[in-house]
């Protein structure tokens, strides 16, 4: 991309200035508001959605996408784009599966998994950085290459029998209704959160994402940042890797299909700029949140899923529009 | 924040077009299939509705995934367990995957049956399947006998060598094919499944056996290839088409007179054998432990083998008579 096609692309020079932060500010709310609005809704409607347990269950609706979309938000932020994190789940669960065969315990299946999902990151960084490929083009090949890799070992078999000790991750509780998966999530989204707005690596990413030409003239390392985050979201692919696989207590080809563009439904839900530059963690996490309820709020009143698209697309439409609207009502 | 109203009012607006279905029927079960859309599974539905009319008091909630995924499965069963259904009658997208899912909603105290497409023995109280192999072995030789009262020699189209169900259908099909007077197995061919070998592979028995009076041909890419030679040789009426296969892909040589008739599941009899196992076990009224029976209603029982899983019946035979009734199903 050249300097030209940046100034003709990006109609506002900073999307970080006092001019949009309102915006910002405004859409984590809404957010908020449409959650709240949700759990109303869903209490009212359906006698079994206020229950403990119930909701307990209802958050495996969202939380390994939402590990995903914690570093698809930074990918995504970059101006990059990474299609392959399906994929990496898939390979990453095939090599705890295969691994297994060899009786390697819990918490070597669980060093496998994360490494194989930051292998695949850095393919990913490597054919992006180092190759000069468009991420969309790159990914979209890995997600088949991964995901066909998966195939080759496993055909239409599977693998099973993972050591009891491996259910914790995806079965487990750390205490009353709380289950391990949503406390790795608020963790890992806390880490996120700090890592995109309070350090110097979550300006550079902001920055990268607005004009990396200019990023690039002002020191920052644009290649070397992309590499490290596309590493990111491929551990973290392995890292819900490790936990869907404990859930489903068992590997097949197929595991997580369709992932990659529901993880990055989430994201731009949560108002993270498509086209790189502005979002935040906090918006991520509460689409999580939204879309986690919704979802099994409908379950309950047992309406059929593509509903539930509907819903979601109709969402998404509204995400996308309402910058726009909200640039032609500012200038008229 | 007008767009926060519009927000507002349209969850609301979903709300009340999809809320206050609650009912007061004594019993709900679910019948989950591997996803929405398929007529198989919508026929399987109307099974379901049809035992739940019958026994009365039954609610029967259809549902599954918008996709064939176990994940999408997985979603469906959690907020079934939370609407607390009585029993789950599941045809699973993944044998292993759905295992903890189900073993919690049985945790729960929800009956829990796979039917069509199993779930391992953990994650479920029994299984039910279309029928058994030896009953497929049987009738496929019997379809081919039923329409041949002299006798005659008659030869099989399988699918590979290697593919396991066929070759224990064939199997099975041999060691009652003495029951059948007249009847001479003349030979078993493979056309791999593929059209086109199944094509020729039909064309050389036509060829080898002069007085070939079937071909029984227990694959559905077989049996289509087979009829379609018969009809290019000229020879309908002469030699008769069966096997296993599908209505909507068999009509139109039901129709020429290419096939006499073929068998396969009945998806309405599935649905309502599934929903009168689910009933008969939360009630209490039967038990899911080996070399016990089940009740059916109108299907009969059915005998738990040491996997607690079950055969329904024989695979429901298809004719000019009915085959057009469920052509537009599956």
């Amino acid at each position: 991309m050249s300097l030209q096609d940046d100034i003709k692309t990006r109609i506002i020079p900073d999307r970080l200035n006092s001019r949009l932060s309102g915006y910002l500010k405004s859409w984590e709310s809404l957010l908020v508001a449409v959650a709240v609005a949700v759990f109303i809704i869903n209490s009212l409607s359906s006698p079994y959605f206020l229950d403990a347990w119930n909701l307990s269950d209802a958050t495996f609706n969202f939380t390994e996408k939402g590990l995903i979309a914690l570093a698809m938000a930074l990918v995504i932020i970059s101006g990059e784009i990474d299609l392959s994190v399906a994929g990496i789940i898939a390979l990453a669960s095939t090599a705890m599966g295969y691994a297994l065969q060899f009786d390697v315990g819990t918490v070597g299946l669980v060093a496998i998994g994360l490494s194989v999902g930051a292998l695949c990151g850095l393919f990913n960084g490597v054919l992006v950085t180092v190759m000069g490929l468009p991420s969309i083009v790159a990914t979209i090949g890995t997600m088949s290459l991964f995901r066909g890799l998966s195939f080759v070992v496993l055909g239409d078999k599977a693998f099973n029998g993972y050591p009891t000790s491996f259910a914790f991750f995806g079965q487990g509780y750390v205490f009353w209704v709380i289950t391990f998966e949503l406390v790795l999530f608020a963790a890992m989204a806390v880490l996120f959160g700090i890592l995109l707005s309070k350090t110097n690596f979550g300006r550079t990413i902001y920055a990268i994402g607005n004009n990396p030409t200019a990023a690039l003239f002002s020191g920052i390392r644009v290649d070397r940042v992309k590499m490290i985050l596309f590493l990111l979201t491929g551990l973290m692919s392995g890292l819900a890797a490790v936990c869907l696989t404990s859930r489903l207590g068992s590997t097949r080809p197929s595991i997580a299909t369709g992932w990659e563009l529901e993880i990055i439904t989430m994201v731009v839900l949560g108002g993270i700029n498509i086209l790189g530059g502005s979002g935040t963690i906090v918006g991520v996490v509460l689409a999580a949140l939204v879309i986690g309820m919704v979802t099994f709020g409908f379950g309950l009143l047992n309406i059929p899923g593509i509903v539930m698209s509907i819903f979601i697309g109709l969402l998404l439409i509204l995400v996308i529009a309402l910058p726009i609207v909200y640039r032609r009502v500012r200038k008229g | 924040m007008s767009v926060m109203k519009k927000l507002f009012a349209s969850a609301a607006l979903a709300a009340t077009m999809f809320g206050g279905v609650a009912s007061a029927e004594d019993m709900r079960i679910a019948l989950v299939v591997k996803a929405l859309g398929i007529g198989f599974f919508e026929a399987a539905a109307k099974g379901a509705e049809e035992a739940a009319a019958e026994l009365g008091g039954v609610e029967i909630i259809y549902t599954g995934p918008t996709d064939t995924t176990a994940e999408g499965q997985i979603e469906v069963i959690n907020a079934l367990i939370a609407q607390r259904v009585d029993a789950i009658a599941i045809s699973a997208n993944d044998l292993d995957a759905l295992v903890p899912a189900l073993q919690k909603a049985m945790d729960r105290g929800i009956t829990v049956i796979s039917w069509d497409s199993g779930v391992a023995t953990a994650g479920r109280q029994m299984h039910l399947n279309p029928s058994s192999n030896s009953l497929i072995g049987n009738m496929i030789i019997k379809l081919a006998a039923d329409h041949l009262p002299d006798g005659g020699d008659v030869a099989v189209l399988s699918a590979s060598a290697t593919a396991t169900n066929q070759n224990i259908w064939i199997d099975e099909m041999n060691k009652v094919a003495g029951n059948y007077a007249g009847i001479n197995v003349v030979a078993t061919v493979y056309g791999d499944d593929l059209a086109d070998k199944s094509y020729r592979e039909a064309q050389g028995l036509m060829a080898r056996f002069p007085d070939l009076k079937a071909i029984i041909a227990p694959t559905t890419v077989g049996i289509v290839a087979a009829a379609q030679a018969v009809t290019d040789a000229g020879k309908i009426g002469e030699i008769n088409v069966t096997g296993l296969a599908l209505p909507s892909e068999m009509a139109g040589h039901i129709d020429s007179g290419a096939s006499m008739s073929f068998a396969i599941w009945n998806p309405i009899d599935l649905g309502y054998a599934a929903t009168m196992i689910a009933y008969n076990l939360a009630k209490g009224n039967d038990v899911a432990e080996s070399g016990k029976t089940i009740s059916m209603g109108r299907m009969g029982e059915v005998l738990l083998d040491d996997d607690r899983s079950g055969a329904m019946s024989d695979p429901f035979v298809y004719d000019a008579s009915n085959v057009h009734d469920f052509k537009d199903i599956f």
